[in-house]
């Protein structure tokens, strides 16, 4: 399916660029796009150049290259969306085209990234560069427990179908309320069973 | 309003990344200094919800769909300073994990979605909670009227941001911006409010007891209602206005002015996108915003009032 597929940025491999370390990677990365986003905008050869060392990138990850475009194709509306405002200026095509590279050159370089790095790997990085301890707590358990909501979401959204015949509109929306509540409630109960395993675990706020 | 890569200016990404870093620093500390240590995981896995309700869809009309932005539905459930702890932590993923939102324009991101709009929406619904006192129906107008503002201060910090970095005319995109998130702010409302009306019925304590400390006199209430009204008409009306002189001003102080005016090559007189705005561009936004305030109100009024219980808060279980 195209949401699960979303989801799971990361494709297993065993390429010389997957086994790089994250935080090379992740500079790298961020590199490439201040380089990409302080270009002058009529900087072809430059566009072109980065292009082509991301192809090269992919080549040598030997990625799914078919997956990853999916994935730019999937995200490149909201790129445009902000673009088209830029047509609204005078004289603003030249403008257009160049932000839609540069936002397009700048979400291949980050779906390469996360194709060839975990990101728990990137939270690895993220604690050793020192963001406060509080701010990569959350991020590991919202990671962690990501997919477990997103299941149990699942599984109410499969009840609630299995037992509803009449979907309109006005229904429509007080199912997915009754759900997303349901849900918030269920993880409020899990947060204070997880609060209580970290504590029989030594954890410290 | 996830802002891509490429499309702020290097000032723009300078200045969004400071001030999103001073609000999340704060918050981190407000966190760290006064929650409660069992309610830290919450965060947590508060972030996951509010990226699993995000992908629930709201059927609108002709097959598309609305979702949820959810920073007025976590500031409701988690408080200030917890909100933006789990919105950050959204938008970090988003970027990082999904290339979702650009990582050069995360400070701007941080900023609109995780420190604007959750604080906007605190500030509103408490606000609006003092005035209309502390049972369901009220908590759900305020949470409503809050989702609806928070979405608008977001909208419209971005388009300040896209302007600023000269991609866009302040009047185009304030007018782009500010009608389109209207509509959209109306949806995020109602979502909100059906999802807290969900909560409320359920577990009543998880919301009422973020802010036990409410307690209304009717002195307070005009104070707080008169100072709301206030920061309405200072937030929608002027400021659409004001701010882009504001910022030519200190740009020509500072001496950008000759670098924007390179950037545009063949300016045209701002608003001149919008007929109304033509003849008093000043005076059509303060209608337009106070209009749109008021359909919102209105709306999150009726929505309230049909999702309350007829009894008091959680009298159903």
């Amino acid at each position: 399916m195209l949401r699960d597929r979303f989801l799971s940025p990361y494709q297993h491999g065993s390429s010389a660029v997957h086994r790089l370390p994250a935080g090379a990677k992740l500079l790298a990365a961020v590199a490439g796009i201040l380089l990409v986003v302080l270009l002058p905008r009529a900087a072809w050869g430059g566009y072109a150049a980065v292009a082509a060392g991301l192809a090269a990138i992919a080549l040598a990850a030997r990625a799914d290259l078919r997956g990853m475009l999916l994935r730019l194709l999937l995200l490149e509306p909201f790129v445009l969306g902000i673009a088209l405002l830029a047509l609204l200026k005078p004289g603003g095509v030249p403008l257009f085209l160049s932000m839609l590279t540069k936002s397009t050159l700048c979400l291949a370089t980050m779906i390469l990234l996360t194709a060839t790095t975990r990101f728990s790997d990137l939270l690895a990085v993220l604690w050793r560069i020192r963001v406060p301890a509080l701010l990569v707590t959350t991020l590991a358990l919202m990671h962690r427990y990501l997919f477990v909501l997103l299941e149990e979401m699942e599984r109410m959204q499969r009840a609630r179908r299995s037992r509803t015949f009449v979907a309109g509109r006005t229904s429509a929306w007080r199912n997915s309320a009754q759900v997303a509540g349901q849900l918030f409630v269920r993880t409020s109960e899990r947060a204070e069973r997880v609060y209580l395993a970290m504590c029989a675990r030594g954890w410290k706020a | 309003m996830h802002v891509p890569d490429g499309f702020l200016d290097a000032r723009t990404l300078v200045a969004t990344a400071g001030l999103a870093a001073v609000g999340l620093g704060l918050a981190l500390r407000e966190v760290r200094r006064n929650l409660p240590p069992r309610r830290v995981p919450l965060i947590g896995l508060a972030a996951a919800f509010v990226f699993a309700a995000q992908m629930l869809n709201f059927p609108v009309a002709a097959g598309t769909s609305g979702h949820l932005i959810g920073a007025a539905l976590a500031a409701v459930l988690l408080g200030p300073a917890a909100a933006v702890v789990a919105m950050t932590a959204v938008l970090l993923l988003q970027a990082l994990m999904f290339a979702d939102g650009g990582v050069t324009a995360l400070g701007a991101n941080v900023l609109n979605l995780a420190v604007i709009a959750p604080l906007v929406a605190w500030a509103v619904y408490r606000g609006v909670r003092s005035i209309a006192g502390e049972g369901q129906r009220a908590t759900l107008l305020a949470a409503g009227f809050a989702a609806w503002s928070s979405t608008m201060a977001a909208a419209l910090a971005c388009a300040a941001q896209l302007a600023a970095s000269g991609v866009v005319a302040w009047g185009t995109v304030v007018a782009a911006m500010g009608s389109v998130h209207m509509v959209i702010g109306l949806g995020e409302a109602v979502i909100t409010m059906l999802i807290v009306a969900v909560v409320v019925r359920a577990r009543p304590e998880l919301v009422l007891s973020i802010d036990p400390a409410v307690r209304a006199t009717r002195r307070r209430s005009i104070a707080y209602g008169s100072a709301l009204a206030i920061g309405l008409m200072v937030l929608l009306a002027p400021f659409a206005s004001s701010l882009p002189d504001g910022l030519e001003h200190v740009a020509e102080r500072l001496g950008f002015a000759g670098r924007a005016a390179a950037a545009q090559p063949a300016p045209l007189p701002d608003y001149a996108v919008v007929p109304l705005a033509e003849a008093s561009p000043w005076l059509a936004t303060v209608v337009a915003g106070a209009v749109g305030a008021l359909v919102a109100f209105g709306v999150a009024w009726f929505v309230a009032r049909a999702l309350a219980a007829p009894g008091p808060a959680g009298s159903r279980h």
